[in-house]
């Protein structure tokens, strides 16, 4: 069945320079193990296609079910100089949680 | 040695909630009042307020607050300790010896951190081996040095400690790390040596927690967001820090806002880089460590975080002049709302073209439809949307290119698609373009400097 990442994590983003970070957890030990299996760097990059222009590093803290992203090259220049509404990635972790994704029924 | 203290965060930054501090010196009992007032942009517009007045260049709402809370600080005993001296701490600090006075408050400490403004040094270093290149693409800083707005060096919570050790009630810094605003207590009041790294990394995931304001208590939470009580009257979190590092992060009772897991996690993952090297002045924290436990009641403990030694370096931040940007919106209603923005917005980069004017960026969203999420926005049904607010905004090291665009808007009126409102502002103004130029630095080149003012 296909459900939201919204359904199975929270997260936060901001800003590092012209990278944005977007940080997603988890609300249990199952919905840790489809994040870390559906949300490769790779799948995370693809997604974010057009507004993330440089790579996507992962990090990993299982102690709070969670993934840290770094989305690189992505600001339009970064915090002041960006012309972005969002030029600090405030809203990139909402946008990354609306991600549809196919798992096993329960 | 006492057996925990309590350190209360009174602001994320400066234009937080006014009243915050003042929630935290009254509605229970605290320890410390830490207040970070300074994020990269503020470092310029600070140095540009002291070049016009060489009295000011801190930020201005600390003497307003001081009068409100110093006779509960000083009659609770309560220690302050703030960033918000920015480029002028001294000023800052007299200001509020000023304030004190007119209170009639008497035997009163501050403690000023000095030594993180190297703007006027900058060649100096350059010659002594510090080459100051920008981290990130390497170049060398004099491409950028005639264009330079301020530069400082951020210390860690060392210099507040010995400001403390020193008898201070007020400590007022420039450029501190916000997470040594938090950690520097916990080190002065438990006597932390500073080779207790692992102590020293829970202190400043402590700080982490607690820079950014009510964003661990319940604020700009992207979970169960409307199931927060009461987030008017939001409290502000508390780190009950003790002598093992362990810290619990909570809030004043009767006050709005939650304190959970969820939300105390929340604030952990933001701007954080890779979480095994949480760099420090004073150490490297391990993110990755830190162990949570939702002990109910807006109570999360926070243990057995580990860290390792600091680095050689200081980070520097310089913030430069880059040319010029303006931003202007217009809005235009149902019917084909967003093809009418689209359509204005054809029709404004015609007449631009046409003027040859000299932009480095010309940037279009459409407030309603993709200003948030960009190109991951689904095409909408044009019948279902009631208005779209068509944003432009431009850069450019041409002013002149800059003032046009300005005066480019409001004609669209009279001379383009109908059903257009939301010029009420006027014509957006060129505003100057602050861009950041960060460093490291050798740890041995500068030296923070600490001086005490008693009243």
């Amino acid at each position: 069945m296909k459900i939201r990442l919204l359904d199975i994590a929270h997260g936060r983003s901001g800003d590092k320079g012209d990278a944005a970070n977007v940080g997603i957890i988890a609300y249990d030990d199952r919905g840790y193990n489809i994040i870390k299996k559906e949300l490769t760097a790779e799948n995370v990059k693809k997604y974010f296609e057009g507004i993330c222009l440089g790579k996507v590093e992962r990090f990993e803290l299982p102690n709070l079910r969670a993934l840290n992203f770094l989305l690189h090259n992505t600001l339009g220049g970064g915090g002041t100089v960006s012309l972005k509404h969002d030029a600090q990635g405030k809203t990139l972790a909402a946008a990354l949680l609306k991600m549809e994704i196919e798992i096993q029924e329960i | 040695m006492k057996e925990k203290i309590k350190i209360a965060s009174g602001q994320g930054f400066w234009g937080d909630l006014i009243d915050a501090p003042y929630h935290q010196v009254t509605k229970g009992d605290i320890d410390y009042l830490v207040m970070d007032y300074l994020a990269e942009v503020t470092m310029s517009i600070l140095q540009k307020q002291k070049n016009k007045n060489p009295e000011l260049g801190y930020a201005k709402d600390i003497p307003e607050l001081m009068r409100r809370i110093l006779p509960i600080i000083t009659s609770k005993n309560i220690k302050v300790i703030t960033n918000g001296g920015g480029v002028n701490p001294v000023a800052c600090a007299k200001a509020v010896m000023k304030v004190a006075k007119e209170l009639d408050i008497k035997n009163l400490k501050i403690g000023v951190v000095l030594g993180d403004d190297i703007k006027d040094q900058i060649d100096e270093l350059v010659k002594n081996g510090a080459p100051l290149n920008n981290m990130e693409t390497d170049e060398p800083i004099c491409t950028v040095s005639d264009k330079i707005l301020s530069a400082n060096v951020y210390f860690g919570a060392f210099p507040i400690v010995e400001a403390l050790q020193k008898g201070a009630d007020i400590i007022i810094t420039g450029r501190t790390t916000d997470t040594g605003l938090t950690l520097a207590p916990m080190i002065y009041e438990f006597g932390w040596r500073n080779t207790d790294y692992n102590l020293l990394s829970a202190g400043t995931v402590a700080g982490h927690i607690l820079e950014c304001g009510a964003q661990s208590s319940g604020g700009n939470f992207l979970g169960d967001w409307q199931a927060i009580p009461n987030m008017a009257e939001i409290g502000f979190p508390i780190a009950e820090a003790y002598p093992n590092g362990d810290v619990i992060i909570t809030k004043h009772q009767n006050t709005g806002g939650r304190v959970s897991f969820e939300t105390v996690a929340e604030q952990l993952l933001y701007e954080i880089g890779d979480p095994k090297s949480y760099i420090t002045p004073d150490c490297v924290a391990d993110f990755t460590s830190i162990k949570l436990e939702d002990l109910g009641n807006d109570r999360v403990k926070m243990y057995d975080v580990k860290g390792f030694s600091e680095t050689k370096f200081y980070k520097v931040s310089c913030s430069y002049s880059d040319g010029f940007s303006a931003v202007s919106t217009l809005t235009y209603s149902w019917p084909q709302a967003l093809t009418k923005a689209r359509v204005a917005d054809e029709i404004l980069r015609k007449r631009l073209a046409n003027l040859l004017l000299q932009f480095d960026e010309i940037r279009t969203e459409f407030v309603g439809y993709n200003s948030t999420h960009g190109p991951l926005a689904k095409e909408l049904n044009e019948n279902d949307i009631n208005e779209i607010m068509l944003r432009v905004a431009v850069r450019s090291h041409d002013y002149k290119s800059v003032e046009r665009f300005g005066k480019e808007i409001a004609p669209l009126i009279l001379t383009g698609p109908p059903a257009v409102t939301g010029f009420a502002g006027g014509r957006p103004k060129p505003s100057e373009v602050v861009a950041y130029w960060p460093a490291l630095i050798s740890k041995k080149l500068v030296n923070p400097i600490i001086e005490i003012m008693e009243l």
